[in-house]
């Protein structure tokens, strides 16, 4: 990053994410709305500007004119964050990443997810790191998703991932933070962004991982499942924005007893 | 007539046949879309110059929804 950009993202407070800086700290999926204008209508209300897609086969003959997700979102106005979710070997998230940077005209940032098991969505650890070591190699811009270890973000961050995504809870299980020892172990030593990816079931959710000290929350079904997927969106972009502030201002230590508020003088009784 | 796989779908179709033109009959000719033939991407910009051939397996991906 140039000095210029550096002293600019500090005043602003912006996300920097490979050399690029961000206002929002938010970043939403596209998945499971309702239709495409739900989807561009839930995104602007969260007020997200980078958002992930997937990158899936086309339907043959079908619905050959119906509006497509990049005409609602367009990469002019939002950064694409292409994802491989669905992968269960470091092989075809590779295969993924490849064709998302030829779909997007050589577009290098990518979201790296590479799953275990089908019933917890988990990821494989071993082939996501397999995986971000080629991708780092062709020159892709890796933010990785991956379990709560705060080893594993550490060795992620050495191949040269661009961001570390830990999970909150299960995708789409809307649990919350499960381990917020790990998700502070994992903020406290990272030297590039951590964001939080995946569990976040309700605004306190996305506040506590901000407050924690994460750079930033990446959600989907929290927003996109809500019997409001617009009021949610907007709600997560407030508790975000708040979980943000709260972290900078300090918070108070915690203590036992009370403390009163009101001047202890003067008091008539 | 030759036969592929097209998206996992077998398909006959004109020997001769350019990429871009398979991309057209499929109504793709203005879309964003990427493709992979046996494996390897043809760059947008060879999709006029690749010809089709007999057994050849054609992904054709696009971005959708998703988290």
């Amino acid at each position: 990053m140039n000095a210029q950009l550096q002293s600019l993202s500090a005043a602003n407070d912006a996300l920097v994410i490979a050399g690029r800086a961000y206002h929002s700290r938010l970043l939403t999926g596209t998945g499971k709305y309702k239709d495409l204008e739900e989807t561009r209508r839930a995104t602007e209300a969260a007020g997200a500007q980078i958002v992930t897609v997937a990158i899936r086969r086309t339907n043959i003959g079908q619905n050959r004119d119906e509006p497509n997700l990049l005409d609602v979102l367009p990469p002019e106005k939002y950064t694409i964050l292409p994802n491989t979710a669905g992968c269960y070997t470091a092989e075809d998230a590779v295969r993924t990443c490849r064709l998302a940077r030829e779909l997007l005209d050589g577009h290098s940032l990518v979201k790296l997810e590479v799953l275990g098991d089908k019933k917890t969505l988990y990821p494989d650890v071993v082939q996501t790191l397999k995986a971000a070591q080629t991708l780092v190699a062709e020159k892709f811009e890796v933010m990785v998703y991956t379990s709560d270890d705060p080893i594993l973000a550490r060795q992620l961050e050495q191949i040269g991932c661009v961001a570390i995504m830990p999970l909150a809870a299960p995708i789409g299980s809307g649990l919350g933070i499960q381990n917020r020892w790990n998700i502070l172990e994992i903020v406290e030593n990272a030297n590039v962004p951590v964001l939080v990816d995946a569990g976040v079931g309700t605004a306190s959710d996305a506040a506590i991982a901000m407050e924690l000290g994460c750079d930033g929350v990446l959600m989907n079904t929290a927003i996109a499942g809500a019997k409001d997927p617009v009021l949610m969106a907007k709600a997560m972009r407030k508790a975000v924005e708040a979980g943000r502030d709260a972290f900078r201002a300090g918070r108070i230590p915690r203590k036992r007893y009370a403390s009163a508020s009101s001047p202890l003088d003067g008091t008539i009784a | 007539m030759i036969t592929i796989v097209l998206n996992g779908q077998s398909r006959t179709c004109a020997a001769g046949h350019t990429l871009a033109a398979l991309l057209e009959d499929a109504g793709y000719a203005q879309r964003r879309v990427a493709v992979e033939i046996n494996r390897e991407i043809v760059p947008k910009s060879e999709h006029a110059q690749r010809e089709i051939h007999d057994g050849d397996r054609i992904e054709i991906v696009h971005a959708l929804g998703g988290g």
